[in-house]
């Protein structure tokens, strides 16, 4: 056994590093991705998720029904007098708390604490604002809307894909789900495309909900490509002049190199007939630690992520990675899930969400 | 990915290196990374703190030994803490004199509770036991035909009917006595803690059925709240143990140690993969190395004890000791390697690999393009990567649809390989198996015995003693 970890060991030293140098040769050869043209633009039509969703309830209320114990926790650090290296160090334990990241909450306090030298703040009670406006500006200066391609590649319409992707038990078939019904209330036409043809019975889950806000679903047999279904998806969309697909995929975790490939493959599939994707959704789940960034990160490679459904908001948690996710990337939430009922899925919006934090 | 504990240490005691001791400042630097470590790795604050404070009290004043260096030592001492920490004794089941023995599980939603009540079925099915599904579910749309489905796959019966959860668990009791199932597996809806009117719920179907163990299912990329999450169902439930779920993606699963310190419950399973099979018993000291980020060499070898034949890579081994290891064995350990998942994985989870290395993404289509360029070269070229000139180059290159350079970059790097393996066998054989090489066959054979009795629990023990070799790659 020795010897075939032996084997094993050396096999994969020398398989890296000959992948490393022919990497990093190739990757001085190849030139920047020429910038999307402004053409290209022009013809999208932009959502805001609330148009799309109709009347949504206030983000704000539905937080404030879970206080997290960071809240508490925050009203002491800034209630505390006179600013002190204890207050630096309790906030940064605050933000912590919250899934901030200790990388991004160090840049939040580097940023503030020179905000306040430089306004000669002495008291703690003052300090709430300036982290509160640090983490918004963080958060805003993003296109939040969803985007609804009006014209296909041939000069034609077509339906525009909202493909949504995400590790498993995030909550991508409940968002469709909500989405759909938002959509259905609001007078629009949809179709449902079950990707998930890997976990059992996720096929019929999505078909539930298909049910209960009268869209159409398309679905495959168990086991079936996913590419296959979202491409028929959304052909039948197409000939019925219906103008937007979304589109489902079995949850898989980032670091599976062949199931993101076949993740690839879905999005790739999703343009060669009539339609174009015009959101990728990654969905992430507000009990998420530090591994958010990877999941951005790797779903973002391969598949060019445009925004971020943040879900179950509604628990103690609170998020906290997506403002790591935020900064480090520059991938904006667009979404936020704040409960099971079907109401549950509002726009996200960065002042609320950072009172949620500190409330 | 993250920068490994061990390397970041080896940078704070390069200065202090043939001091006999650790003093307060260097134990200070050293401790503020431990904590940084630990905080990425998603453990929470408050035990960060606490266990912060018991490493500071084990490591002041340690002499230090001779054969480890400072970091390695004090290496030790954290992974030997986190490993108290995240085990305590194994969680070891045992079954209801009366049966059936009844199994509550509960958690948040989507941290996998349905998959794993199939898993955990298939795990008792193992031990020869007769299990009986409960979906007790109905919220989420579909939840009890997923289990229906799984139990189909496992061959186990699944009980359920369109009722109040409580009534379904209760009947389902009766129904695995009237069938005689000797374990019931009740698999419930995700509810969040802070839901009163759920958890009172599940209060309630607890109260009814008396299970003899329930189990929390903890998702391994959880984050701070893992905590209060933990506390709420410890307090409405009393749990015995925590099933920890997708521990295969790179979440390092610092969630686990959270809420073994807060409810001091074991972590009796742990979910590593999407099939059914890829679940087993809770190793701590697996997950304490994880957590500090520094590889996880006993899952590695695991894998390679699956897909390796062994009795062909035993040959490749001997071969590649004696320096005759060619492009061909190569080839063919690298379809093996292939078999045991990304690669990137893979090296993610082996220790001593220079972060540069780690840095690097490593995209498995580009074992492709090697497994191509040898591939175009005919039996003698690889056998004998020498007799390779310039045109057989070109010839390869064009074969494979490569650049000629790429070609001599791969021949170049094996050569290099195989005179590495040639010092590290010298190396090995000194150090490692001083008889190994005298007894030949024979003594392969016994070795082989020997691991089968013991298990792979000493094997590990090698890549500790790579620094030579790692020296020798950083330095490629």
């Amino acid at each position: 056994m020795f010897l075939v970890v032996v084997v094993a060991v050396a096999a994969l030293i020398l398989i890296g590093f000959s992948w490393y140098f022919l990497a990093r040769d190739r990757r001085l050869e190849r030139p920047d991705s020429p910038p999307l043209e402004a053409a290209d633009r022009e013809s999208t039509a932009a959502v805001s998720a609330a148009e799309t969703i109709g009347a949504a309830p206030a983000f704000r209320d539905r937080l404030g029904t879970a206080r997290s114990a960071l809240g508490a926790y925050l009203g002491s650090v800034f209630g505390r007098g006179a600013i002190s290296e204890q207050t630096w160090s309790n906030l940064e334990e605050a933000l912590i708390r919250a899934d901030v990241g200790v990388g991004t909450a160090a840049g939040i306090i580097s940023v503030v604490r020179a905000k306040a030298a430089d306004e000669g703040l002495d008291d703690a009670s003052e300090l709430a604002d300036l982290v509160k406006g640090e983490i918004v500006s963080r958060l805003t200066g993003f296109d939040r809307s969803l985007s609804v391609d009006l014209v296909d590649a041939r000069g034609e319409p077509g339906p525009a894909v909202w493909l949504f992707v995400g590790v498993n038990g995030v909550g991508k078939t409940t968002t469709i789900g909500k989405l759909a019904q938002r959509q259905s209330v609001a007078g629009r036409s949809v179709v449902l495309a079950a990707g998930d043809t890997f976990r059992a019975a996720a096929v019929e889950q999505l078909a539930v909900w298909s049910e209960r806000s009268n869209v159409e679903i398309v679905r495959g047999s168990k086991g079936a490509d996913p590419s296959s279904v979202v491409f028929d998806a959304i052909e039948h969309a197409a000939a019925r002049s219906v103008r937007l697909v979304m589109a489902d995929t079995a949850g898989r975790l980032q670091t599976r190199t062949n199931l993101m490939e076949e993740l690839r493959k879905v999005r790739r599939v999703a343009e060669k007939g009539s339609g174009t994707v015009t959101e990728t959704l990654l969905v992430i789940d507000a009990t998420t630690g530090q591994n958010g960034l990877s999941q951005a990160r790797q779903f973002t490679e391969a598949v060019d992520v445009t925004g971020v459904v943040l879900t179950k908001l509604d628990g103690s948690a609170k998020g906290g990675i997506v403002v790591a996710i935020h900064s480090e990337l520059g991938i904006p939430v667009k979404l936020a899930g704040l409960g099971e009922g079907i109401d549950d899925l509002v726009d996200f919006d960065p002042v609320e969400f950072v009172d949620a934090l500190f409330e | 990915m993250f920068e490994t504990l061990s390397n970041r240490f080896e940078g704070i005691f390069k200065g202090i290196r043939g001091r006999g001791k650790l003093t307060q400042a260097d134990i200070e630097e050293t401790l503020a990374e431990i904590r940084l470590a630990l905080l990425e790795a998603d453990v929470n604050l408050d035990v960060v703190t606490s266990m912060v404070a018991r490493i500071r009290e084990r490591a002041v004043g340690q002499e230090l030994s001779k054969a480890l260096n400072p970091s390695q030592q004090v290496v030790k001492i954290v992974l030997g803490e986190l490993t108290v920490s995240l085990g305590g004794e194994a969680m070891r089941l045992s079954h209801a004199s009366k049966p059936p023995t009844v199994v509550l599980m509960a958690g948040l939603q989507g941290s996998g509770k349905t998959t794993n009540s199939a898993k955990l079925a298939q795990w008792f099915k193992k031990q020869g036991r007769h299990p009986l599904l409960v979906g007790a579910d109905l919220q989420r749309p579909a939840a009890v035909e997923q289990l229906r489905t799984l139990g189909e796959q496992i061959d186990v019966p699944v009980f359920s009917e369109t009722s109040r959860p409580v009534r379904v668990a209760r009947r389902a009791i009766k129904e695995a006595n009237r069938t005689a199932r000797d374990v019931v597996i009740v698999d419930t809806a995700g509810r969040l803690a802070i839901d009163e009117e759920l958890m009172a719920e599940i209060g309630d179907i607890s109260s009814a059925v008396q299970p003899h163990y329930t189990f929390l299912v903890v998702d391994a990329m959880t984050g701070q709240d893992a905590v209060t999450m933990a506390r709420a169902f410890d307090e409405t439930l009393a749990l015995d143990g925590v099933i920890l779920t997708k521990l295969d993606g790179d979440a390092r699963g610092g969630a686990a140690l959270s809420v073994k310190e807060v409810v001091g419950k074991p972590i009796a399973f742990a979910s590593t993969g999407e099939k059914i099979e890829d679940f087993d018993t809770f190793h701590p000291d697996r997950l304490a190395s994880r957590i500090l980020g520094m590889g996880d060499v006993e899952t590695l070898i695991e894998k390679a004890e699956e897909v390796f034949e062994a009795e062909q890579a035993e040959q490749a081994a001997a071969r590649m000791l004696e320096g005759t290891f060619t492009l061909e064995d190569f080839l063919e350990q690298m379809q093996q390697i292939k078999k045991m998942g990304p690669l990137g994985n893979l090296v993610g989870m082996m220790p001593g690999i220079p972060k540069e290395a780690r840095d690097v993404e490593i995209d498995d289509r580009h074992l492709a393009r090697i497994e191509g360029i040898i591939r175009s070269m005919t039996p003698a070229e690889r056998t004998q990567p020498d007799i390779i000139n310039g045109s057989r180059r070109l010839r390869i290159a064009n074969g494979s649809g490569v650049q000629p350079t790429e070609v001599k970059q791969l021949i170049d790097q094996f050569s290099q390989m195989r005179q590495m393996m040639r010092q590290f066998a010298g190396f090995g054989s000194k150090k490692m198996n001083p008889k190994a090489r005298s007894k030949g066959k024979k003594g392969r054979q016994r070795r082989g015995g020997r691991v089968t009795e013991k298990g792979p629990a000493k094997v590990p023990k090698m890549p500790l003693s790579l620094p030579g070799l790692e020296d020798r790659v950083g330095g490629f």
